[in-house]
Order: C-alpha cells, then structure tokens, then sequence
C-alpha cells in the first residue's frame, strides 16, 4: 500500500480539523454533558443544581418502569433490525434479476429512505387510525377483531415497529443491491452449471458473500433502532398505550423535555449509551467471526 | 511552508468577513421589541396574531412579535433553554399544568408586581373567581390569564332524532348517558355512547371537582410540596371502574390522549363528547350535523355538585429585562385584559372571556341567547358552589403526573388490569413524581 507523505506536518492536522471538531462538539461534548448531568439534581431553569452522586441511576434501577422500557427497547431494535434487513435482503436479491424496468424499481425502493421518520410516522397514523385509517375500514370487513392500537399495546409496538423498519428499508437495500451487484457473475455461472437453482445459488454463493454487508447493516439498523427512532414513536403513539411502546431513548425524552428532569433524563441516557457501545462490541466479538470478508 | 501560510492566510480572511457580517448593525428599531411566545395553532394560532396586530396598532413606541414555538410542552422547554442562555422571551405563554413549575422557577417575574411597579392599574378583582383561583399564589396572579376553557359536554342532536331522544335535552346525569347510550347504539344512530378528549383532565382532573371530591392531599396540592394524590379513593373508582365496563359494550370509547379522539364525534361515530369548550369555535365550523352542549354529567347523591375547572395557558413574564421593555410588556397584558379585548377574543375563539365585565357586556347585548353553547362554560364555572376541591389543581410536574394517569387509563380500559390496581399504581408513581419535585425545590 502507498504511503501518503504530506509535506506539511500541519496540513494533515488541518485536514482532519474540520470532522474532529464536528465530532468533539456534537458528539463528545454532548455525551461528556449527559455523564455531568447524571449525577445532578437540577430544577428545570438550572437556577439551582445539586451533586447527588448515582442517585439518579439507583433510582432508574429500583424502576420496575425503567426496566419495561429497556425490554421494549430490546424488543423494538430486534423486531426493527429483523425486519428491515431481512426485508430489504430480500428485495435487494429480487432487484438484482435481470427483469425489465430495473432501474425504475430501485429507484423506487430507495425512496422510503428519504422520508423523515416523523413524516413516515403520520403516514402511518392515517393509515392504521383506528378512526380515520383507510386499513382498519377495509380489515373490518375480513374480521371482527379490533386493530385498536390506542388500547392493544401489542397492535401499537407492530406498528412502530413497521413503520420504523419501511423508514430504514430504502438504506439498506442500497447498501445490499451494491453487495449482491459486486459479486463476480463468474462465480454464480460455475454454480449454474453444476446445477444450483436460484434459492441453493442465494444462500450458498450469494448469502456468504454479502455476509459483511449484513453484519454492517445489522450493526447500523441496532443502533439506528436504539437511538433515531424518537420521530416515529413520537408521532404515532407517544409511547402509549400504557406504556407499551415507550422504549428507552422516548423515555429519555420525555422525562427530560415533558418532564423537566434533566438529571434523570441524563442518566437514563447514559445508561443507553453503555448498552449499545457494549452490544456493537459483543457483535464484533462474536458475529464478526461468522462473516466472510474477502 | 508556504501552502500552509496561504490557507492561514484564507482562514483569518474568513473569519474576519464573518465578523463583519456579525456586527453589521441591525436596522434601527424605533420601537421596543416584546418577544411572545406561545404554543397557539390554526385557527386559535390566528386569532392569537390578530389579538397582538391590534395592540401594535393601538400604539406606537412598542411592538409585540408573536412567536408559535410548538406544543404547549416544547414552548416551555424553549421557554427555559432560552432563559439558560441568557436570551429568553419578554412573555411565555404556559398551560396550566406547568404552573407550579412557573411559580418555583425563580425566573419570572409576577405579573400582580410589574403592574404595580409600572404602575398600570388593573382591576383584578373584576376577573372571574375559577381563573383567579387556579393561578393565584396568596391572593395575588402571578400571571396573566389568557385562554381559559373548561370541559363541557356535546351531543349529536340528529342522532338523538334517530334514536327517539329528545335533542333539545342533553343528560344530566350518567344514568341517563348510559342509557341514552344504549338507545343510540341499539337504533344504529352512532357505532358508540360518548368519548372523551384529554383524559386525566376531562375524566380524572375535572369529575373530582365536579363532585366535590378531592384529586390530592394538602387542598389538591395548594397548600405544600409534601402532595399525595387521593384519585385511587371509593369515587375515582367507582367512575373509572364505570368507563372501563361501558368500553366493552361501546357506551364508552376511548379515543386516545389530547384531542386525538375529536374525530369520533365530528365523524358521528360517538353520538357525545365531552372535552373542551375551546372547541365550539371549531366545531360550529368543522361539523356537519346538528349539535348541541350542556353540562358535565353528575353522579347524584351521596355526591354534591361543585364546579368544574378550567384548563388553558396564561402568559408568564420572565424577569431580568429593562424597565423600558417590561413597560411594554405590562402594556400588553393590560391590554388583553380589557373587557374589549376579552369579549373579542372569546367570540373569536370560544375561550372564557376572564372579566365579570366582558360577561355582563356580552350578556347585555344577547350574545349568549344567540350563542347559547357558548354560556355552557360560564354557567358550569360560575353557577355551582366553589369548594376548595373545585378551585384547581397546584401540582408540580404535573405533565408527567397527566401522562402517568393517562397511560394507566389505556391499561385499565384494555383490561391489563383492574380499575383499582390501576389507579393504584398511578398513585404510587406519581406520589413519587411529586417527592421528586419536591426534593429539586427545596429551599
């Protein structure tokens, strides 16, 4: 590999410059400032704050709450990751034929991509309003059973998660359309001819091959789950009913900004941030040895 | 070494034209600018601008600039990023559950002290008793009242035709809600009984009142921070323990929190509703079918009937501004304060108008025989008897104590558990809010 020698011993510096202060000041700084205010007491004008110690994690951990929205959490970022790879695997393997109108298709599977969460949040709300929804019109004549998710907590987290997963499908299809395009056709036409049909050829060429990929976007898709799914939640369930969808950046969120406290908003962000660093760092421990790189 | 001199050279340029951009001074302002912000939209968001146009234009040395910064919960959060800054608002306007907030901050600036230091005379004595008494602090207002409804009941006046029920009388009483209920879904008029809007305030909040019944210790919370709520009591069970068995045959549906359940009555698939009178505006507007308003139901003996109470938002004054721009800012509020001004702003918007003097001057010239519903409030605020029950509510984070109450709500009326399991743990999680709070505002 080539070295590149700057004659400068400040250019290189300078270059980097511009994404180290991007990241000290919007990611660092912000992160040291939750690890602050975790251990604050503070009255929401910040007129008055008091050092408290892990009182406010002690409390977060007495909270059978605090638990409910870390199982749902879990239970979202599963679901979501689930189903917008495998969704979008899918959908990539399909767009990558030679059928008439491909590029038109992939155009427009990459849209919902460019669909805000929040936006894609309403869209869903006037889909599946249990009052307004056009779906809950047409299922009510198929069955009786009441998709009422302002009261089934369980109808609510599938829609959360549905909508969520749709938000993160376009993403990840472009990432697993390039996977599946870069393949050698050499290597596939050699299993042609030793006789694998299509499926075989999927899962013993093409799966493999693209398994870094998968890995990098599971990877992304958990932590997109765990921490950037706020405008979904935020437009269509607020975390209800009860407490059924409230998962743990929501909840963050909301005891911080509706309920004005910061210290325990600070903490339960802390708490979040250790969880994902160490499940992205149990990932690469264990599923990075299953993935083939090239 | 000299590339990098060059790129030094570029970065000082840039950041001296940025300065130069920075300190260009603004266009002189010949008038003093009051920063509003307030959480007011559609239609309520335009008669907001409308009511400031008209003060602007009633004077000249000061200019009120209106400012919608989101929900009511976001204007505040604004509100107070804004005053950590250093840089916030002239005036906020907060929701009344955000009041014991406002009042502990430490940051503003009662409203009864800047008129008497600006020495603006106002009449305080004239604004209505229910608003008087849920935002006062040892008799005085600490900020000015400025949209102030209560929950009132409507009902679909051509679905009581087609059920056989007589549409000029409204139930009185919950008996007759359930079996008016009943009638109207046997008769296929409308899929469901009644819903409701804001839930802990329309169903919790206000139904204690109503029945004289207290939602916390220490005079619901007005006299001390050491606050206890009593909703899990032998009423609060027996009301919400009514809705959740009239959910599973429809006499009841729950429609969501805030205003999300508007829908089930606009499009006729609940014949009755309760929720705020801040709605008659929209609703005399939006809604196709013959309606009509009466009071909240009653439960009848052995319960007694007090008032209902309000809910709305009042305009906060943050302290630490020049004498010069609170000047302007009293000027404001004393102007929304006039009779004119409130008989206007209530015409416009269906918002209680907050003086006796625009009531009796709206009465006198027969607005409320014209408009019939829009006396549904006052009468319901002012015709019953006051108790210390039915003056308000002094809660600290009583956004969070709503949501807690709320989504227990959703967990009773689904049946994940029972009424008084329920409310019990809303009561336990929110006696812990309220400890919260309470240990954040000690002296």
């Amino acid at each position: 590999m080539q070295r590149t020698v700057f004659r400068s011993r400040w250019l290189p510096y300078l270059l980097v410059f511009p994404q180290m202060a991007v990241t000290v000041l919007f990611f660092f700084w912000p992160a040291f400032k939750s690890l602050q205010l975790s251990l604050y007491r503070v009255n929401p004008f910040g007129d008055t704050s008091r050092f408290i110690g892990l009182e406010n994690f002690v409390k977060l951990l007495g909270d059978p709450e605090y638990y409910r929205s870390v199982v749902n959490s879990i239970v979202f970022a599963g679901s979501v990751t689930v189903l917008a790879v495998a969704g979008a695997l899918a959908m990539a393997a399909l767009a990558t034929q030679k059928i008439r109108g491909l590029s038109t298709y992939r155009t427009l599977l990459l849209w919902p991509y460019g669909i805000a969460p929040a936006v894609a949040g309403i869209i869903f709300l006037f889909i599946f309003h249990p009052t307004y929804g056009v779906l809950p019109y047409f299922l009510s004549f198929v069955t009786t059973y009441e998709f009422n998710w302002l009261l089934k907590g369980w109808v609510a987290m599938a829609l959360v998660v549905t909508a969520t997963a749709w938000t993160h499908l376009g993403y990840n299809i472009a990432f697993f359309i390039a996977g599946l395009l870069a393949i050698p056709g050499a290597v596939l036409e050699a299993a042609d001819v030793d006789g694998a049909g299509p499926i075989r050829r999927f899962i013993r060429i093409s799966f493999p091959l693209v398994s870094p990929i998968i890995f990098y976007v599971v990877v992304l898709n958990m932590v997109f789950a765990f921490f950037e799914s706020f405008g979904v939640v935020d437009a269509v369930t607020k975390g209800g009913p009860g407490d059924a969808t409230m998962i743990m950046v929501y909840k963050a969120y909301k005891d911080g900004f509706i309920g004005l406290n910061a210290g325990s908003s600070g903490a339960q962000s802390v708490i979040l941030m250790a969880l994902v660093i160490s499940l992205t760092m149990l990932q690469f421990k264990y599923a990075e040895k299953k993935v083939t790189y090239r | 070494m000299s590339r990098t001199t060059t790129v030094w050279r570029s970065a000082t340029w840039a950041c001296a034209l940025l300065s130069i951009v920075a300190l260009a001074p603004a266009p002189a302002a010949a008038k003093t600018e009051i920063q509003f912000w307030h959480a007011m939209t559609g239609q309520l968001g335009d008669a907001t601008n409308e009511l400031v146009k008209q003060f602007n234009e009633s004077q000249s040395d000061y200019e009120v600039k209106p400012l919608r910064k989101g929900t009511y919960p976001e204007t505040l959060t604004a509100a107070i990023a804004a005053y950590r800054q250093k840089q916030a608002p002239h005036i906020v306007q907060v929701f009344e559950v955000g009041t014991q907030t406002m009042l502990l901050s430490g940051a503003v600036h009662p409203v009864y002290q800047l008129m008497k230091e600006q020495e603006i005379p106002i009449e305080w004595k004239d604004f209505i008793a229910p608003v008087v008494g849920y935002y006062s602090k040892d008799g005085n207002l600490y900020s000015m009242p400025f949209n102030s409804s209560t929950p009132i009941f409507y009902y679909n006046k051509d679905a009581f035709q087609k059920a056989g029920l007589d549409p000029s009388k409204p139930p009185q009483t919950w008996k007759q809600v359930e079996e008016y209920s009943k009638k109207i879904i046997a008769s296929g008029a409308a899929k469901c009984g009644f819903s409701t809007g804001w839930p802990s305030w329309t169903m919790v909040e206000n139904m204690h009142a109503w029945h004289d019944q207290p939602f916390a210790t220490k005079r619901n919370g007005f006299d001390g921070l050491d606050v206890q709520l009593l909703i899990n009591k032998e009423f609060g069970q027996k009301h919400i323990g009514q809705l959740a068995a009239w959910q599973k045959d429809n006499v009841y549906s729950y429609g969501g929190r805030a205003g999300t359940a508007d829908p089930k009555f606009v499009n006729g698939e609940c014949a009755m509703y309760i929720q705020s009178s801040a709605l008659i505006g929209g609703f005399t507007k939006g809604v196709k079918f013959q309606w009509g308003t009466g009071q909240l139901p009653f439960w009848g003996p052995p319960y007694t009937k007090a008032t209902s109470i309000i809910g709305g938002a009042t305009l906060w004054v943050m302290k630490g501004k020049p004498a010069a721009e609170n000047r302007g800012t009293a000027k404001f509020l004393k102007f929304i304060s006039e009779p004119n001004q409130q008989m206007w702003w209530h015409v416009t918007t269906g918002y209680l108008a907050i003086s006796n003097t625009a009531v009796k001057n709206l009465e006198a010239g027969y607005h409320f025989k014209k408009f019939p519903d829009q006396y549904t409030a006052f009468a319901q605020l002012t015709k019953g008897k006051p108790t210390a029950n039915s003056q308000g509510l002094r809660l600290g984070n009583f956004v969070q104590i709503r949501d807690v109450i709320e989504s227990e709500l959703e967990n009773i009326f689904a049946g994940k558990k029972t009424t008084k399991q329920g409310l019990d743990d809303a009561v336990a999680k929110s006696n812990e809010i309220l400890k919260e709070f309470a240990a954040a505002n000690k002296q």
